[in-house]
């Protein structure tokens, strides 16, 4: 029987047959996901463009960045563009004034976040990007990037874990250190590496 | 009453007609008839192109079109839109007159062929008596347009699609022609509707004459959905239109209605040619069981074409397509051969039906099926082993 030719044809139309009936009564045939109404839910892994954290409420103040263009050098395409903050006498500061990304020219490399010293650039998981506007609208600001650190840790709560407990320890440790020279000062007051000497 | 129902379209027709003076009797009969046909069909075209998404769909494990209307049933009103409303690109290069004519090609033979169908008892526009013939001749004229189509838009796929398409469909052509000649062999008829009448009544009072419960007619009805789906250029032969390597084909340069125009005509002709293979061997407009030959015989008539339709869809979805030389192979090493045989078979049926003996009818099937199975099983044999053919044998891949 399986060698008489046709017999192919016919277990193949036998075959789609059955996917014809099963899929009104086995829902679990259809793999389709029927977008704008129901989405996939999203992957911890899953990347689209990067963001900029903060801690506490607010994001002017509370942003990790220190603006030290090292993203703004590594990116492959070019598109951070990053604006330092200068005080009244032009002093620069540890701050941004401006944080631009491209998000019509970024392509999801994370390197940005590889680099970042400070844990200060991490990637968004947002895909619902489109708009009308394809110059403005794609050229997302300091404003716009700022995400509280509670969102990132929804969004890769694995990874989040790791940054946070990182970050703790190495908070800690410059307290301990700040606290031991702290203690170091009011014990013996530091005298001029010249006095030692007869 | 039923016998009134049976005639319905029949007597309203007359009855129109008759309301007009007699002078243009003469003229206005042939608009009725060429009305309706254009209306039920394009209005069946519109169905078919939902049903088949919706089929293929679901053939594939998908869920089809379910977004316009409830379960998508508006489909083909916002796909008719979008093709009225898409901008008539002609190429520069393209011959202009001849890339306009070739949708209006595809279209007319198609229709002019319907003209001697018979959709129901008497229910036929023109009872012409080598309406076969007739059907055959207009139904080539699809041919030249995809050629024109193919030739005029200046495009190298359009002309290789053309190519193909005019290779395929006179190669398959044959077979067509030939599996239709058993039955006009055994009805001595080329009229549709006397062979539709042919195949009146039924055995034993159960099981209906059709030419489909022959041997001869099985294999010729199956030989004949083949080279129809070859001829229509539907899947498993859809070679001219192959997306994957030539992008459509003849079709690459057409937009917007001309497009329809073609796909119009692919799927009238779809339906022609399944007509005409349920006039030839299911029985037409007959019923298929004696106590249900009261519902009206253009009911059986649409029900039989829906079934086709079917048929096809599910052919769609489920077959890869060939490749030229296999198609090639197929139509004149396997399918020509056998198709020859199946004719001789008809002839030994048709001679032996004077037998009378106990038996005869039993006797008559198996030897015709015994004939028409061992050709098939050594043409089959002989293509699978011929050299260069068979199984085969991937160096790298296993
Ligand atoms: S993800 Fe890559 S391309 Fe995008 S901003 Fe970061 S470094 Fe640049
Ligand atoms: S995001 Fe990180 S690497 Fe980029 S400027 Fe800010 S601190 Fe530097």
């Amino acid at each position: 029987m399986k060698h008489t030719p046709g017999w192919g044809l016919l277990k193949g139309l036998f075959e789609t047959a059955r996917n014809f009936v099963g899929s009104y009564y086995q829902p679990g045939r259809l793999t389709t996901i029927e977008y704008p109404d129901e989405r996939l839910p999203v992957q911890e892994n899953f990347r689209n463009f990067p963001m900029l954290i903060y801690d506490g409420a607010d994001p002017e103040r509370g942003l990790r960045c220190v603006g030290c263009k090292i993203c703004e050098k590594e990116c492959p395409p070019q598109c951070i563009y990053i604006v330092l903050e200068r005080d009244r006498s032009g002093k620069v500061q540890k701050r941004p004034r401006l944080f631009d990304i491209d998000v019509s020219v970024c392509m999801s490399c994370q390197i940005c976040v590889e680099v970042c010293p400070f844990d200060a650039i991490k990637m968004n998981t947002e895909y619902e990007l489109s708009t009308g506007d394809r110059f403005g609208a794609l050229l997302l600001r300091k404003a716009e990037l700022a995400k509280p650190n509670e969102y990132y840790r929804r969004l890769h709560p694995t990874e989040a874990a790791e940054v946070d407990a990182r970050l703790a320890a190495a908070a800690q440790a410059k307290a301990a250190a700040q606290a031991k020279e702290q203690a170091k000062l009011t014990a013996k007051p530091a005298k001029p590496a010249w006095s030692t000497q007869p | 009453m039923m016998e009134t129902l049976d005639q319905l379209f029949v007597l309203l027709k007359r009855w129109v007609v008759g309301e007009f003076p007699a002078a243009w009797r003469l003229w206005l009969s042939p608009l009725i008839d060429a009305g309706a046909i254009i209306g039920v069909f394009a209005g069946l075209f519109a169905v078919t192109t939902l049903l088949e998404r919706k089929g293929l769909g679901r053939l594939q494990n998908r869920m089809g079109p379910n977004r316009v209307g409830p379960f998508g049933v508006l489909q083909p009103l916002a796909d008719g839109l979008k093709m009225l409303t898409k901008e008539d690109i002609v190429p520069r290069a393209a011959d202009r007159v001849v890339h306009f004519l070739a949708p209006i090609a595809m279209v007319t033979p198609i229709l002019l062929a319907y003209a001697v169908l018979p959709f129901g008892r008497n229910l036929v526009a023109v009872d012409f008596d080598a309406g076969l013939l007739f059907f055959f001749a207009v139904g080539a004229g699809t041919e030249l347009a995809v050629f024109m189509a193919g030739w005029s838009s200046r495009n190298k796929y359009s002309l290789l699609g053309a190519m193909r398409g005019i290779a395929q469909m006179i190669s398959y052509e044959v077979p067509l022609v030939l599996s239709a000649v058993a039955v006009v062999l055994v009805a001595g008829s080329l009229s549709l509707p006397s062979i539709v009448d042919s195949q009146a009544g039924y055995h034993w009072g159960w099981l209906a004459r059709w030419h489909v419960f022959t041997p001869w007619g099985l294999a010729g009805f199956i030989l004949f959905l083949i080279a129809a789906t070859a001829e229509s250029n539907r899947s498993p032969f859809d070679l001219p239109e192959g997306e994957s390597e030539i992008i459509a084909g003849h079709l690459i340069e057409y937009s917007g209605f001309k497009y329809a125009l073609f796909f119009l005509g692919e799927y009238l002709g779809l339906f022609a040619v399944s007509a005409l293979g349920i006039t030839l061997f299911l029985g037409g407009w007959q019923a298929p069981v004696p106590f249900l030959a009261w519902v009206p015989s253009y009911l059986w008539f649409g029900a039989k074409l829906l079934g086709c339709i079917a048929l096809f869809i599910w052919l769609r979805g489920t077959m890869p397509r060939l490749r030229t030389d296999q198609l090639m192979n197929f139509a004149w090493k396997f399918m020509l051969p056998l198709v020859l045989v199946n004719l001789v078979v008809a002839a030994l049926w048709h001679g032996t039906a004077a037998w009378g003996f106990f038996g005869a009818g039993a006797t008559r099937w198996l030897l015709g099926g015994a004939v028409l199975w061992l050709t098939y099983s050594a043409l089959s044999h002989a293509l699978f082993t011929a050299p260069g053919r068979g199984p085969r044998t991937y160096r790298y891949a296993d």
